[in-house]
């Protein structure tokens, strides 16, 4: 591995994450109400009002409270929940390990499946498992999360047929089977949207490298099929499915919103929701900032396993 | 358009579109009942003759709110998307053109703000203006203006260099000539293909915001809100999420579709 394009990718991955930090201060303080009327609601006094204004520090300039806050945040420190009265690391940070169990399964899962599906659909291009993979990824990727999710929990939850839990948590370490039986309909829900994405462009990645010249050499130099794919086109096809994932986990983090909300999943996408409806500030800030890094992290570490695999693009 | 209709996924494409654009022309005329009238006799029940597809939970004919709702679905994902477009298009040529600082600082900016899953950044700025379909649709639009952005200039950078543009250049015609007259036309075309899918994108979020119930308010027929409704009653009558679902998937569909095969006739060496 190269050095200096890991420190030049991290640098720049530090530099999105300050430009995310302005952007998140900006957006929340423009956000009509400040946090002091939040918490005294609307009935009350401007003396009131200015006394807890002066007690939080917002009266000060917002450059100052901008680099307080990050200088907080360096230190671990995200400040108090205005409504859960709670520290807001702790209150993410548990909800962090909630939604990452539920994205990392899902994310796992649909590798293991969309990836072959993908390939399998590129290698009989045109005959009628393309078809049928063609059409089951344009339907889902048309079906927006909480349709998706609605239509399954008329199918396997309904009150007379309860198949899997309509919705709720188990704590893994309590109960790993009712926490999988219970993580079942969110991740499938995921899963499909994921996998509908994801195998659509494996297909056409592969598709690429299916019409690429050394396939061509390989097939003229009269090697079987079998080898033909295995050999030249899989490993080739890898570096591009690796990209296709990490382009769709944006997409994943973006899921989860939805379908922690809908099925009660105690997770960063619910607590978002709860924490928007309420403006509660420093959740919302705390939550925008940690789903940014996650992302660009993921983004990074594609981008070393791609140049791993594909030693060409190492010093681009 | 006969190199769309070459493919069947662009003649499907085409015709869901049409289902819809006639949806969302003639809806409101072709509704056999008022969307907003209740028929207290006939609640929550499934397609018969009388409703064809089904009643919701004040008896309302889900047909004709169906065909009421597709004009503000349409008109939603068309405006949000070229809000972004427009928006995206400037700032992506304005840094393409220019290139250099004002290209690497507005770059930068852009990743900053592409380094927010989009639904977040969509719902942060609905919460930021307030819930509402106009607001929703601004949002949409802001949450499209960067990744449109980027595209707006790499379409630019891949002309810029070209001999037109240079021989142009060469003949001492202005920067607003060239840019209008010479760059854009020929760099319009992916920012086409992006925007016909992104509509697409658009119509779900909206969707989504308005189940959320952060977009279209009752008693709006916007789809989202209505599956939101029926949600309570999913058990009791599964038309009520199924109907609107589908209309969504439908639509987003046919601009996907047809977005593909539009891409695909740009740019014939793409079409796998």
């Amino acid at each position: 591995m190269n050095l200096s394009y890991l420190i030049r990718r991290l640098g720049a991955v530090v530099v999105v994450m300050a430009i995310v930090t302005v952007a998140v201060f900006v957006i929340t303080n423009v956000l009509p109400g400040n946090a002091a009327l939040m918490i005294l609601g609307e009935n009350s006094t401007p003396e009131n009002l200015a006394a807890l204004e002066r007690q939080l520090g917002l009266d000060r300039p917002l450059l100052v409270q901008y680099f307080d806050w990050v200088s907080g945040i360096l230190q671990g420190d995200f400040g108090m929940s205005l409504r859960l009265g709670l520290p807001v690391a702790q209150v993410v940070g548990s909800a962090f390990i909630n939604s990452m169990w539920l994205a990392g399964i899902a994310l796992a899962g649909v590798t293991l499946i969309s990836i072959p599906l993908g390939a399998l659909a590129a290698i009989k291009r045109g005959t009628k498992y393309d078809t049928i993979i063609g059409v089951f990824s344009y339907v889902g990727t048309a079906l927006p999360e909480f349709v998706t999710a609605t239509i399954l929990l008329v199918l396997f939850a309904s009150p007379g047929n309860t198949i899997f839990p309509a919705g709720g948590f188990v704590e893994p370490k309590e109960d790993f089977l009712a926490f999988l039986n219970h993580a079942v309909l969110p991740v499938a829900t995921l899963g499909l949207v994921l996998m509908a994405h994801i195998s659509r462009q494996v297909r056409s990645e592969m598709s690429e490298v299916l019409s690429s010249d050394y396939v061509r050499a390989a097939r003229l130099k009269g090697l079987s099929e079998r080898r033909v794919i295995w050999r030249h086109t899989l490993p080739n096809s890898l570096a591009p499915a690796v990209a296709v994932i990490s382009l769709n986990i944006g997409y994943l983090l973006g899921g989860i919103i939805v379908v922690e909300e809908i099925f009660a999943w105690p997770g960063l996408g619910r607590l978002l929701i709860y924490a928007l409806q309420n403006r509660d500030l420093p959740v919302i800030q705390a939550i925008t900032l940690v789903l940014a890094v996650v992302y660009a992290l993921s983004n990074l570490i594609s981008d070393l396993v791609i140049a791993k695999l594909d030693p060409r693009v190492r010093y681009a | 358009m006969r190199k769309i209709l070459s493919s069947p996924s662009g003649v499907v494409g085409v015709m869901l579109l049409t289902v819809v654009m006639s949806a969302a022309a003639f809806g409101p005329w072709l509704a056999p009942y008022d969307p907003q009238l209740f028929h207290a006799q006939n609640r929550l029940e499934g397609p018969s003759i009388a409703h064809w597809l089904g009643t919701d939970h004040y008896g309302r004919d889900m047909l004709s709110r169906i065909l009421n709702g597709a004009r503000s679905t349409v008109l939603f994902g068309l405006g949000a998307t070229a809000l972004g477009v427009c928006a995206g298009s400037i700032i992506g040529v304005v840094a393409g053109v220019e290139g250099g600082r004002t290209d690497s600082v507005i770059m930068r900016l852009l990743d900053g703000m592409l380094a927010m899953p989009e639904l977040l950044f969509t719902l942060l700025i609905v919460t930021l203006l307030g819930g509402g379909t106009l607001q929703a649709l601004l949002a949409v639009g802001v949450a499209f203006t960067p990744g449109m952005a980027r595209i707006a200039r790499s379409a630019v950078l891949s002309v810029r260099t070209r001999e037109y543009v240079l021989a142009a250049r060469a003949r001492g015609e202005s920067r607003a000539w060239i840019v209008l007259r010479e760059v854009m036309p020929n760099a319009i075309g992916p920012i086409i293909v992006e925007a016909t899918i992104r509509v697409s994108f658009a119509i779900m979020i909206g969707a989504t915001l308005g189940f959320l119930g952060l977009g279209a308010q009752p008693p709006s027929t916007e789809w989202g809100l209505m599956v939101s409704e029926a949600r309570q009653f999913m058990f009791r009558n599964p038309w009520g999420v199924i109907v609107p679902g589908i209309a969504i998937a439908m639509t987003a569909m046919g601009f996907n579709l047809f977005g593909d095969a539009l891409r695909d006739a740009f740019d014939p060496k793409r079409s796998h």
